[in-house]
């Protein structure tokens, strides 16, 4: 019987499917294919997309599948959507805008909920990514939930990371105020067959910053729903993975990307090993109590818990 | 953390009629599931692969046509051929009580006609889930 992380790197699906469900429920067993897999990691240029909510993100994964495809890429995306707060359910639609994809063997395509992370990514994400890099993704696309202006992990996380606007989404100011507008390595202006479409590529032009040396963002226009501009997007996601390459930039993000994984694990496993000790509830209810008579404050309830 | 319910529900067939599969979704949702919804007009092909790599509990399929004798035991004899016979098959609309027998033969765990209380449907895939977790 071959094991699951054999599976994977043989490209099986539903091993690969299986194994993100591991990570994402936490189970025993999935760290441990992690740690197996690793190491098969690290060759796919993983893309990130973000940008509001209806920009049409989703449509333009979908038909950057079929342009890598054409280019005989094996394609990842890990698509995230939020969970709501109150019931802790969610309504992952992604795939409405990716159909028939799953057909090919050579694309896989997952729906993950935040459940209860912020940035607008999930905690399993990035694991996620790894187990489809295994699989043998050499692009991975990564869909932010519908970001607003300060959800920018995924820019400390991805490769090459994609702002997806469009036209009459805010003036001059909202663009200059906007976080999300500082970390596009590639923008992209959909929608661009709607009136003020120029406005927004000649906005953008003016106000994005170098992200890195030498490499001055594209502004792009796509009509995603019709595929048009779209080959282009792909060219110039190539190009930005040369330049990584070739001006030793891969290496500054890579190092970036372990660290901000090496802090996030950190964070979470001393949340785990706090929460595994069995007077901690009874302490943390005490405290949360003291904090809101205010007969102390967070920050010292805090150290005294991690004590 | 325990382990989330995931939930695929899909229309196959070419009606455009999704009010009663947004609504099942949502009262999926709820319950606190993971619904993964893919929209209208998918292949029976489309919907067992999507389920497989969402690698969900169940999927609860939609159909309003009147082709659910075709496209239903399609999804099941999907599902099979590609190993993953373990993914619990439901399926609602327009279906006469006649054909309830018949369904469940073709391998689907659950059939839904019009009228179901949304809560029986909750607590079907609840019980699906649970079913199949080891």
């Amino acid at each position: 019987m071959k094991t699951l992380v054999q599976r994977v790197l043989g490209g099986d699906k539903r091993a690969a499917a299986k194994l993100i469900s591991m990570i994402e429920d936490d189970e025993p067993g999935a760290r441990k294919a992690l740690r197996k897999l690793y190491r098969h990691t690290g060759k796919a240029h993983i893309v990130g997309f973000t940008g509001p909510p209806g920009a049409g993100k989703s449509t333009l994964i979908s038909r950057l599948i079929k342009e890598f495809r054409k280019r005989k890429k094996t394609v990842g995306v890990i698509a995230v959507d939020p969970t709501s707060p109150f019931t802790g359910g969610a309504i992952l639609g992604d795939r409405v805008r990716m159909p028939e994809a799953s057909l090919d063997p050579r694309v896989f395509i997952r729906s993950m909920a935040t459940r209860g992370h912020a940035g607008g990514l999930a905690l399993a994400t990035f694991d996620a990514v790894h187990v489809l890099e295994a699989f043998g993704a050499d692009v991975v696309m990564v869909e932010t939930v519908g970001a607003g202006q300060s959800e920018v992990e995924i820019a400390k996380r991805a490769h090459t990371t994609v702002v997806v606007e469009m036209p009459a989404s805010g003036d001059a100011v909202q663009i200059l105020k906007a976080g999300i507008l500082e970390v596009g390595d590639v923008y992209v202006v959909n929608k661009a067959d709607l009136e003020g479409a120029d406005a927004m590529v000649s906005n953008l032009e003016l106000v994005i910053p170098e992200r890195s040396k030498g490499w001055r963002p594209p502004v792009l226009r796509t009509t995603a729903s019709e595929g048009t501009g779209v080959e282009e997007v792909a060219e110039q996601l190539e190009k930005h993975w040369r330049h990584l390459h070739a001006s030793g930039e891969l290496a500054v993000r890579e190092r970036a990307r372990a660290e901000t994984e090496l802090r996030g694990a950190l964070a979470e496993a001393a949340l785990h090993r706090l929460a595994a000790k069995p007077a901690t509830e009874r302490k943390l209810r005490r405290s949360i109590d003291r904090i809101a008579a205010r007969e102390t404050d967070v920050r010292t309830m805090a150290e005294e818990l991690l004590g | 953390m325990a382990k989330k319910i995931r939930i695929l529900v899909a229309k196959p067939g070419l009606d455009g009629h999704d009010r009663g599969a947004k609504v099942i979704a949502r009262a999926l949702r709820d319950a606190g599931m993971e619904v993964i919804y893919t929209g209208l007009r998918q292949s029976p092909e489309d919907i067992a692969a999507a389920a497989i790599e969402e690698d969900v509990d169940a999927i609860g399929l939609s159909c309003l046509s009147g082709a659910h004798m075709t496209l239903f035991p399609k999804v099941v004899q999907v599902l099979k051929k590609r190993g993953a016979s373990d993914i619990v098959v439901a399926g609602g609309g327009i279906i006469p009580p006649e054909d309830v027998p018949k369904l469940k033969k073709a391998g689907l765990k659950g059939v839904f006609g019009p009228g179901t209380p949304l809560a029986d449907i909750v607590d079907f895939f609840e019980n699906a889930a649970k079913g199949r977790a080891k």
